[in-house]
């Protein structure tokens, strides 16, 4: 790398010291409300502190990594130093000050609105603020996606970008885009209720515009994890990326498919029109496309690691493997949980099983399962991967690497299994306390008190991972191996423009939002008499 | 190499995907809007373009009745959630002469002596006024109450409301303590946790220690005579001006044991 070591390894360590942070929190929410202890008393401590996770989580976390991967791609792959640093400690520093300003009013308890803010409750205007700053931050990270991307066209004109910053740059675009509906909701309709100015809010419209941002995020949250799985897992693992053009689908299909389906989050709102609800169900099941694709390119690749390893026959290229590699366990473990995850997100998109499991603990479960699980796992692998290029020195121990991964995937499983198995008997989801003594309850106590259990092994796997990486960084400086990512079966000389272009993607992505959302929100928009007063969270008592 | 057009309907990938896209945001729609509402009546009863408009989402009335569906409302007043207001002096002022005159036999000078009516000291102030505007309408009815608020102008009700809420709250009623060795362990329940399965929330969750709705009132420093027989008076619906009948679904589900109980334990509280 040349110029943004320091600036990749400032974005990591503060993703992973939030990360932790809020890692803490989790687990201390999944405790009070299991039948393990007396309930804590106060349901508003247990919202500050669910608010605190969820906002470090969803918004802190991922846009670090994601940033910092970035920028870390655009300098291995592009072969080029990162053009607009200053800008980029900029962003960082916008985006770090975003995060205390947004931290601040939650802790003193002035903002437990929960990370999906919940209009017509409404928090401190710092609260706003600070994530809005975060928003900012990135925007200027979009920005510079572009810029490289394009220094680099010019640079090389006719050749194929290369597969990781083409995908790097479909997140920016998709999050560049998926951000506006909650900016529009915060800038628009938050704030000025915050401020003071207003009294009332339209807070159906918000839930909408909220829609907007809140299933595309997921994508962006999601795209390193799978830059990791086409880019560095199989040559980690001694095998070739089987199709670099499935990759580059895939990846459009994210861009395409990632933003028109939000309003599957609001099947029951009485706001929206049974019709949109279908269409959004419809592009739900259309983005379950990248996926599979996905699977099966991997497995594809890892299948050629097997048999370039010596495996024979239908299955014995599995126990060819290099099992006891980090990046074949974390595919294996990202794999298995983003199967299950994503047979659950099967039944939460369709329209009439999601009835079944609409704001029950499934949800929770299964938005855990996915992120928390085979996606942060891919976080840490890319990490670890990434490590000795940005601090010149060795992993510190394979061997607790393998722990780390094997107590997250372990603990990440005993949390979220046992709650879709509750969220299936009905518990409800945001809920501080439960009682267990009642008869309709009684039976999820042990499952829920299971889960909390796995909160702890979580724990120890998430404090593992920074002694892991403090260590490393402390350690005897080498030269690191120059840095390779997957080579593909067949040589990428060219591809076709259409694959290495993002016009026509952007166009679409666009065009569906357009017909997927314009309705519904002008006709909110349009609506007398649909604004209900505000709540103000810690308010004066 | 020649780059290729990518917007041209010669490039296949552009045909196919835009192609792609197109038929099944259209099929679906057809689905979505014309099909699936063509199953219900309520949907499809009026034309196409009405199925159509309804699976989009336009409101439209069904209702056709009058507007009034219960008869009188519960309160006349529109309680807007607490935020963070203050009140001027002028206005504290003003309701302390209109309180020294005309409450205070019952009420205390400082909104504190115990009787049958209520310490009004330290309450908050839309409380206050939304209690005195439903005795004005009789909406919460009282023998005492309704003539002596009858000719209040609204801006002396929100003096009063000002005056009573500037006021230090009144000491615990009953001896018993915060933290008691008396206290009643289901009754400390009831208040801080309620009892979801019964579908009864926490007292505090709206009556201010833990979180505060507009219109519930705190608690403390009222007698349990005072507080028993409002629980009572709800639950039989004597007393009917709750908005939504909050509090008439909750004491509905309590034991009378449960209401002596809560009683005694926001009587002994600050």
């Amino acid at each position: 790398m040349f110029l943004a070591k320091r600036l990749v390894l400032a974005h990591f360590w503060l993703a992973f010291i939030a990360f932790l942070l809020a890692l803490f929190l989790g687990s201390w929410q999944m405790l009070v409300r299991s039948p393990l202890l007396p309930w804590v008393g106060d349901p508003e401590l247990y919202y500050r502190s669910v608010t605190a996770h969820g906002t470090v989580m969803a918004y802190v976390l991922p846009t670090l990594v994601a940033m910092g991967f970035g920028y870390a791609i655009v300098e291995l792959a592009l072969r080029q130093p990162l053009v607009g640093l200053k800008w980029a400690w900029a962003a960082f520093f916008i985006l770090a000050v975003g995060a205390v300003v947004a931290m601040v009013p939650v802790s003193m308890g002035r903002a437990s609105v929960l990370f999906t803010f919940y209009p017509p409750m409404i928090g401190s205007p710092l609260y706003y603020i600070g994530v809005v700053l975060v928003v900012v931050g990135s925007w200027i990270w979009v920005a510079l996606m572009n810029v490289n991307l394009r220094i680099w066209k010019r640079a090389n004109p006719g050749k194929p970008v290369p597969l990781a910053m083409f995908a790097n740059v479909a997140g920016a675009y998709l999050w560049a885009w998926t951000a506006i509906g909650a900016a529009l909701e915060i800038l628009l309709q938050i704030l000025p209720v915050a401020l003071g100015w207003k009294s009332t809010i339209d807070a159906g419209l918000a839930r909408v515009l909220f829609s907007w941002t809140l299933h595309a995020i997921v994508y962006f949250w999601l795209i390193p994890a799978y830059i990791a799985y086409y880019t560095i897992v199989p040559g980690a693992i001694g095998g070739r990326l089987y199709s670099d053009s499935m990759a580059r689908v895939s990846f459009i299909l994210f861009l395409i498919f990632a933003m028109p389906i939000g309003i599957h989050h609001l099947f029951v709102d009485p706001q929206v029109g049974a019709g949109f609800k279908f269409l959004h169900a419809v592009f739900t099941g259309m983005v379950s496309v990248p996926t599979l694709l996905t699977v099966f390119t991997i497995c594809a690749s890892v299948e050629i690691a097997g048999r370039l390893r010596g495996g024979q026959g239908a299955f014995g290229w599995l126990a060819a493997l290099p099992w006891r590699n980090p990046m074949m366990l974390v595919l294996a473990f990202s794999f298995v949980m983003l199967g299950l995850g994503g047979a659950g997100g099967l039944i939460n998109m369709s329209y009439q099983l999601n009835s079944t499991i609409h704001n029950t603990q499934w949800v929770t479960g299964h938005f855990h399962l996915i992120f928390g699980g085979a996606i942060v796992i891919m976080y840490f692998a890319i990490a670890y991967e990434l490590w000795p290029q940005l601090t010149g020195r060795a992993l510190y121990s394979l061997g607790l690497v393998r722990a780390q991964l094997w107590l997250w995937f372990i603990g990440m499983m005993v949390v979220t299994l046992p709650w879709h198995y509750v969220g299936l008997l009905g518990a409800p989801r945001r809920m501080a306390y439960y009682d267990y003594t009642a008869p309709g309850l009684e039976q999820q106590a042990i499952w829920v008190a299971m889960s909390a259990i796995g909160g702890f092994v979580l724990v120890i796997s998430g404090v593992l991972f920074i002694y892991i990486l403090a260590k490393s960084q402390l350690g005897p400086l080498v030269q690191p191996k120059e840095f390779r990512f997957s080579l593909a079966t067949h040589p990428v000389d060219r591809v076709p423009a259409a694959l290495n272009s993002f016009g026509l993607w952007v166009g679409l992505m666009i065009a569906l939002t357009v017909v997927n959302y314009s309705v519904p929100v002008f006709q909110l928009l349009r609506l007398q008499q649909t604004s209900v007063p505000a709540v103000v969270v810690g308010a004066q008592r | 190499m020649n780059e290729e057009r990518v917007f041209s309907l010669r490039n296949p990938w552009f045909v196919t995907s835009v192609g792609g896209i197109l038929s099944v945001a259209v099929i679906s729609a057809l689905i979505g809007f014309i099909w699936l509402p063509s199953a219900n009546g309520d949907f499809s009863g009026h034309g196409l373009w009405a199925t159509i408009c309804s699976a989009a989402g336009t409101p439209s009335s069904w209702y056709g009745g009058g507007a009034n569906l219960n008869g009188a409302p519960p309160s006349e007043v529109v309680v807007l959630p607490p935020g963070h207001a203050s009140a001027d002096a002028a206005s504290i002022g003003r309701g302390a002469t209109i309180a020294t005159q005309n409450c205070s036999m019952c009420h205390g000078v400082l909104g504190t002596v115990q009787v049958t009516a209520p310490a009004l000291a330290g309450q908050y102030a839309d409380v206050i006024y939304k209690e005195l505007r439903d005795y004005q309408s009789g909406q919460r009815a009282n023998a005492i109450m309704q003539p002596i608020i009858q000719s209040r102008s609204d801006q002396d009700l929100h003096d009063l409301a000002a005056y009573y809420a500037s006021l230090q709250r009144a000491a615990p009623a009953e001896p018993g303590g915060a933290t008691g060795a008396a206290q009643d362990v289901d009754a400390v329940r009831l208040a801080m946790q309620g009892d979801p399965i019964r579908n009864i929330a926490p007292c505090a969750a709206c009556h201010g220690q833990l979180d505060r709705k507009g219109a519930a009132p705190w608690l403390g420093g009222q007698s349990s005579v005072y507080l028993a027989a409002q629980m009572q008076h709800f639950a039989s619906g004597e007393r009917h001006n709750d908005i939504n009948e909050q509090m008439r679904n909750v004491a509905r589900h309590l034991t009378p044991q449960e209401i002596d109980g809560l009683a005694k334990y926001y009587a002994a509280q600050p």
